[in-house]
């Protein structure tokens, strides 16, 4: 033990100090140190005045407890039956505004996402096209609801309308992308044999792009599945209407029954997707 | 058959690709182009079917002006020019008979295309060009599943389908393997033959060059530099193409 101590280097002779020890510390992430501390003391202050006015209330958070415990043994004992006819309803009218609206949103991203793809589209289509992706894009689907809820009135048809929109702009957005992934080699070989436009397309493009088109519709299926149960909630009809009144009267074994099925049905939809995007790629 | 004159393209203002190529070809040559990369040898086959617009210059296919042409105009002169690409030209996710009849989409209706109901006579012409280029029994086959050899094959006989009167080739034997390149430059030169077809071939292949085309030319930093036969192709002529270097040293 002596023997591998008096190997190891020797320390520092204490007496000989450096006058000056070397130190080194990390560079702040703000150099000027005026910025920094205001910066700090901003936050500080921000977060002060935040907490304060959210208006946090420990009374109404002890009442709540028991209420929230309601809601979670609701889906211990989920009620299926007494809301049933209802529910069912409700199911059904989601699912078939789901199928309609990512059908007709896939129709029209197609010629969207064509005209968004830098590497194929006139510079002035591709301008609008873009333009038309972010509009649709920029508001969420539950303002969209409300809007169409306000226009068309309570009901499927609002929801549909949003989830149209919706559906277009993000389908458009990642469609887009791919076409301009896609090889220009294959492309630039059947422009050759003469074919016009349209033609190219049908037979240079969409074989390219056809596995990802399928893969994101299904997708967004069961994205538009999901969202039909938020929209409703404001009046677009579906399943989000029956579980906006189950909650409205209280009775959360109904509303747990509800978010069950979503649930299942989503994993449904993931299965299915991915089955048949095995077939077809 | 086909007669350039002064042709010239620049992708920027400042860089010329194509400083002035004039040539002519009869119909029933094969043509080669050798060079080094970067010396405009694909722009310039891509000029002539205007899948690049270049920017100035003439080109006469039968005595028409071919240059410049847009629209449907463009798309008939391109029905009539075959072009022939690097192996990984193919439609990938389309079958083999797809990409065969795609050689007729200058001649099928859109929606006809579209359900993909060609013309009886031309799929049997399809069965009997694939049979030709030695694919017989390969026409449900999706193009992604062949080897670089049959894919080429399968361009061949594409471009082939369209009945052109010109066939360009742009480095057809790219990536593959010395056996299968000497059969697929065999293949195009009896095709062509056989068709009375005139060819405009890229390579990089001095060797094959000498060996299939019935003139040479060398092309350098957007200038014809040699013009001859074959065996006219000697090594100073080599170093004038692609530069110094001792062509017998190992």
């Amino acid at each position: 033990m002596s023997l591998s101590s008096d190997k190891s280097p020797t320390p520092a002779q204490p007496g000989t100090v450096n006058p000056q020890p070397r130190r080194w510390r990390r560079p702040p992430l703000i150099r000027n140190p005026l910025l920094r501390w205001a910066v700090v003391t901003g936050s500080i202050i921000y977060f002060y005045f935040a907490f304060t006015t959210m208006g946090i209330d420990p009374a109404r958070i002890a009442q709540g407890i028991p209420r929230g415990w309601e809601f979670l043994k609701g889906f211990f004992w989920p009620d299926f039956w007494t809301r049933r006819s209802d529910i069912a309803e409700g199911v059904i009218e989601s699912l078939s505004m789901t199928l309609i609206s990512t059908a007709i949103g896939v129709v029209l991203c197609i010629p969207l996402a064509i005209g968004a793809a830098r590497n194929i589209a006139h510079p002035v289509i591709y301008a609008i096209c873009r333009a038309i992706i972010a509009i649709t894009r920029t508001f969420p689907e539950v303002m969209i609801a409300i809007f169409f809820v306000i226009m068309f009135g309570f009901g499927p048809f609002a929801g549909i309308v949003t989830l149209v929109i919706a559906t277009i702009g993000f389908l458009g957005k990642l469609l887009a992308e791919e076409i301009e992934a896609c090889s220009m080699d294959q492309i630039e070989a059947i422009r050759a044999t003469g074919a016009s436009t349209p033609k190219v397309i049908i037979f240079g493009l969409v074989p390219q792009i056809f596995p990802r088109l399928v893969g994101l519709s299904m997708y967004r299926l069961d994205i538009n599945f999901r969202e039909s149960a938020i929209i409703g909630v404001v009046g677009a009809g579906g399943i989000g209407a029956t579980l906006n009144t189950t909650f409205d009267r209280y009775e959360f074994s109904s509303a747990a029954a509800i978010l069950l099925i979503i649930i299942g049905i989503v994993l449904l939809a993931e299965n299915v997707s991915s089955y048949i995007r095995q077939k077809l790629i | 058959m086909l007669d350039i004159k002064d042709l010239h393209k620049s992708y920027s203002t400042d860089v010329e690709v194509l400083c002035g190529i004039t040539m002519t070809l009869k119909s029933g040559e094969f043509l080669t182009v050798i060079g080094p990369s970067g010396a405009g040898k694909s722009t310039f086959l891509r000029c002539i079917n205007g899948l690049v617009d270049s920017t100035r210059g003439s080109c006469r296919l039968k005595g028409e002006e071919i240059l410049g042409l847009n629209g449907t105009a463009l798309r008939r002169v391109r029905r009539r020019i075959g072009m022939i690409f690097q192996s990984h030209a193919l439609v990938d996710r389309l079958t083999v008979m797809e990409n065969l009849l795609s050689g007729r989409l200058g001649y099928t209706n859109f929606w006809s295309s579209w359900i993909r109901r060609f013309p009886q006579e031309e799929v049997t012409r399809a069965f009997d060009l694939l049979e030709r280029v030695g694919l017989e029994g390969y026409e449900d086959r999706r193009a992604d599943q062949l080897s670089g050899g049959q894919r080429q094959r399968v361009g061949i006989a594409r471009a082939l389908l369209q009945r052109p009167e010109l066939l360009l080739v742009d480095e057809p034997t790219a990536s593959l393997d010395p056996k299968t390149s000497r059969q697929i430059m065999r293949l195009l030169r009896e095709l062509a033959r056989e068709n009375n077809l005139a060819v405009i071939a890229n390579l990089h292949d001095v060797a094959l060059a000498k060996m299939f085309s019935d003139r040479i030319i060398g092309l350098s930093d957007g200038r014809i530099v040699f013009e001859g036969k074959p065996d006219e192709l000697e090594d100073e002529i080599l170093s004038t193409i692609y530069g110094e270097e001792d062509w017998s040293a190992a």
